[in-house]
């Protein structure tokens, strides 16, 4: 990835320096970024580089709603626009920022032209290298030619251009290498693009096709194969896969994710989607993913809170989580469905021990009155969630224990009854067919 | 046999002659097919020969003449004295010796049918076509002609329990694919109109689901019906038929009840005032369909189905909630909905009246009573009944010749492999 790093950062800013130096061995170090109070942009937007960064910041200016905010995360998608080469986005941005920030924040069309200048001449160069490459017939060379063409593009935000130069270099590949990085810089940019059918197709190709991948790129794949289940709305899948992330990962993938929402991510999934057995050995036990979980400590506390049944602090934790995780460009689609999915599962835990349970004192623990309460339960019981009744007149939920012994008489009763139904209408088909099949041979009366 | 083929009067000799043993009767009958011109032919002159026979002992000769009699076409006045003739000749046959010329006994019951249907008095057929019936099959396995006419009438004069005690019986044994359908579409109209909807249900899902190369009007019918009973009666229709459904069905059925289709989307939905408003609006469909009054009925079983629905959730619950639930206009309504409930045995709850609160309880059954153990065992005998007739009608297709010169055939044209063990494209 070190092309990437190159074209889109071409000055690489202080606090770049400080996410990318920072050693991935001591995790400690990092602020909790996702965290209750608002949003801090700038330390948010430290975590991330390239072009993702751009595009979270604009995200948030977008979705926040917040003047002072929006204005900021412009401020700093501006300067970040300014030190790439799309010049696209800038007039774009421009437009957003509407003279808001400034003289000194508005449209530069000196350079402007000369990025498109300079573009314009490397381009040429760069064809130029290619057609050369090609009549020589050196492999390794139009790979690189390709390539150098897709950072081209990709760093002027043409991505459907960038992609096909990309996936040309396939045809170019020798080395397990060779196809890893062209399966990476495939899935980075269809992530970009929102492509995430190509992305779970990239990332099946370079598990199959690479027998030796080294840790990060491993790393690397399990989060981009999250991403695509994610947004897929397979959480569980996704869960998994977010939990096989390993430690290597780092600061590795910034230009796509920060460990810290792999942490998210990945919590927020498990939890939605994972029974509790599962939740304790695959998340709470899972030694790798408990590293992720030091960076963002809500959330490691969140699912602690959930695991020991302290569903009232678990659940005011995610209340605040959740205007953040709105602003996130990956989660915000997610955040009603798994938010409503980890409610449900609070609900039906909370009532699983116990034969009654007062509607009162559980409307106190998750923090709302009685009567929403009894709408939500009903819910879940009509949809056999809960295996419970509403003593609606004394506020109270009882267990409801299946007679067994009765159940299966009253089973065994209606398979008989629709059995002999079936029987039934199976002969008296049989005997049609014969008739019909006796009409068309030679007739017997 | 040298017969003067021109004299009636010998001929009734000989029905008196021949109406001992069953050697005769065969005679007879041959007799009689060769006569049947001579009888059609003077069919005005036979009336007062009927008086020197005995219906009860020469059967079969009397049947052919009365058949004779009764083929011309009638006035007002002698239907009356048809129907009874008819009627008389049926109530004291033979059931052995009518079954010798089944088709002359059908002819007069059908006759009998068209006259009573004309006369307006479909109440007069009702017995004399049940007591046909009886002796005209030789089982209560096998469906005669005269079953849907039998439904028929009995829909017509709403003599609903007769034609139950018909319905009753499992009937496997088909001549006529269109006697069965017409059995079961009337059948199912005679279980709707008596609310056993199970049996209603059956019987139209034989009628949609039953093979037939085109579809009929009587399965478009019946689907429609089929609709709306599997609604009142199991809150819900799925959509697709099941599989071994003829292909000609499940192409075009849906096509021609595409109203009913959309009553069963709004009514998932589960709205009440949803399914009054598209009952309202298609109004004029449904009565063109004489399907109304079930439509209503689909309605207000859909306060039932909510409210029984409520008995999976709540142990205790208000009437005014039942009532907001359900949507319906007050709690007192909502109290007799869920007395009525109570009454037809559709849930098991208690009413306090002086707190407005329903206590639903659970099923009060709990199979330790003998009728349950002797319902469980009648279950089982069925089944096994069944279950042999299964393995019979297996023997008897495996030994039927037109099925094995079938199978025979087909297998000596696809199955290579019983004779070769490579594949015969690759021995070329």
């Amino acid at each position: 990835m070190e092309s990437e790093d190159y074209a889109s950062g071409a000055v690489i800013g202080e606090e770049e320096i400080y996410a990318n130096g920072r050693d991935e061995s001591d995790p400690q170090r990092h602020r909790p970024i996702i965290s209750s109070e608002q949003l801090d942009i700038e330390a948010y937007a430290a975590l991330y580089t390239g072009r993702t960064k751009t595009m979270r910041l604009l995200f948030i200016a977008d979705k926040c709603g917040i003047p002072s905010m929006e204005l900021e995360a412009l401020r700093m998608a501006y300067e970040e626009i300014k030190k790439g080469e799309d010049t696209q986005l800038f007039r774009e941005i421009i437009g957003k920022i509407n003279g808001r920030l400034g003289p000194n924040y508005a449209l530069d069309n000196a350079w402007a032209d000369a990025v498109d200048r300079r573009a314009e001449s490397r381009k040429e160069k760069l064809e130029n290298e290619l057609n050369a490459y090609r009549t020589n017939l050196i492999k390794e060379s139009i790979r690189m030619g390709y390539n150098d063409f897709g950072d081209f593009f990709y760093a002027h935000g043409r991505l459907g251009e960038a992609f096909k130069n990309y996936i040309r270099t396939r045809d170019y590949c020798t080395t397990s290498k060779h196809i890893s990085h062209m399966c990476l810089n495939a899935i980075l940019v269809s992530i970009e693009m929102g492509q995430f059918t190509h992305v779970t197709s990239y990332v099946g190709k370079a598990e199959q096709a690479v027998d030796g991948l080294d840790p990060v790129t491993i790393a690397k794949l399990r989060c981009a194969a999250g991403l695509s289940h994610l947004e897929g709305k397979k959480y569980k899948l996704a869960a998994r896969k977010f939990l096989e992330v390993g430690p290597e990962l780092g600061n590795n993938y910034t230009e796509i994710i920060a460990p810290q929402d792999v942490a998210t991510y990945g919590s927020l999934c498990a939890l939605a989607s994972f029974d509790r057995s599962e939740l304790k050995s695959k998340v709470i036990d899972n030694t790798n993913f408990r590293n992720f979980l030091e960076l963002v400590p809500e959330i490691r506390e969140l699912i602690n809170d959930f695991y020991t049944s302290h569903y009232a602090s678990c659940l005011e934790y995610l209340g605040n989580l959740k205007t953040n995780l709105l602003l996130d460009i990956h989660l915000h689609e997610h955040v009603e469905t798994l938010y409503e999915q980890i409610r449900n599962k609070a609900l039906i835990q909370y009532t699983l021990p116990f034969v009654s349970v007062d509607l009162n004192m559980m409307a106190n623990a998750f923090n709302t009155s009685v009567t929403g309460l009894e709408k939500e339960l009903e819910a879940l019981i009509t949809n056999d969630q809960i295996q419970a009744r509403i003593d609606s007149h004394n506020k109270i939920l009882y267990a409801r224990h299946a007679d067994q012994r009765n159940g299966t008489f009253q089973r065994a009763l209606q398979t008989g009854n629709e059995f002999d139904r079936e029987l039934r209408s199976m002969l008296l088909r049989a005997n049609l067919i014969k008739h019909d099949y006796n009409l068309k041979g030679p007739r017997k009366y | 046999m040298n017969l003067n083929m021109n004299s009636v009067e010998s001929l009734v000799a000989q029905i008196q002659g021949l109406s001992g043993n069953i050697g005769e009767l065969t005679q007879l009958r041959n007799y009689l097919k060769q006569c049947d011109d001579l009888l059609r032919t003077e069919s005005t002159r036979l009336a007062p020969l009927l008086t020197e026979l005995d219906p009860s002992v020469h059967s079969l000769g009397y049947l052919y003449i009365l058949e004779a009699c009764t083929s011309a076409t009638v006035s007002k006045d002698q239907a009356n004295e048809l129907v009874l003739s008819v009627a008389r000749f049926i109530n004291v046959c033979a059931a052995d010796q009518i079954r010798l010329a089944p088709e002359k006994f059908i002819s007069i019951c059908k006759r009998l049918k068209e006259q009573v249907v004309l006369l307006e008095d479909p109440m007069r057929g009702v017995a004399p076509l049940l007591t046909s019936i009886r002796k005209l099959q030789s089982s209560t396995e096998q469906l005669t002609t005269l079953h849907p006419d039998f439904l028929l009438l009995c829909l017509m004069s709403k003599c609903y329990k007769t034609g139950l005690s018909v319905l009753e019986d499992d009937v496997f044994e088909v001549d006529q694919p269109r006697d069965l359908f017409l059995y079961c579409y009337y059948g199912g109209m005679i279980c709707i109109g008596q609310k056993k909807f199970r049996k209603a249900l059956e019987l139209l899902h034989n009628v949609v689901t039953a093979p037939m190369p085109i579809i009929s009007a009587i399965a478009v019918e019946a689907f429609k019906k089929y609709i709306l009973v599997s609604l009142i009666h199991l809150g819900q229709f799925a959509t697709s038929f099941p599989k071994y459904t003829s292909s000609a069905a499940q192409r075009n059925l849906k096509n021609f009840s595409q109203s009913y289709l959309d009553l069963v989307n709004s009514y998932s939905t589960g709205k009440v005032s949803d399914v009054e408003n598209y009952v309202q609006n298609n109004k004029d469909k449904f009565e063109s369909d004489n399907n109304l009054g079930l439509v209503k009925q689909v309605v207000s079983s859909m306060y039932k189905r909510n409210i029984q629905r409520l008995t999976q959730t709540y142990l205790t619950l208000s009437l005014q909630d039942i009532a907001n639930t359900v949507q319906l206009n007050s709690a007192k309504e909502a109290e007799m909905h869920v007395l009525q409930m109570i009454q037809e045995g559709d849930i098991y709850a208690t009413i306090n009246q002086k707190d407005g609160m329903v206590r639903f309880l659970e099923d009060p059954e709990q199979y330790k009573t003998c009728e349950m153990i002797e319902r469980l065992d009648f279950s089982i005998q069925r089944i096994m009944m069944l279950s042999k007739k299964v393995t019979t009608m297996n023997e008897v297709m495996s030994c039927d010749p037109s099925y094995l010169g079938k199978v025979g055939r087909e297998r000596q044209r696809f199955d290579y492999d019983d004779f070769d063990t490579v594949p015969s494209k690759f021995n070329l």
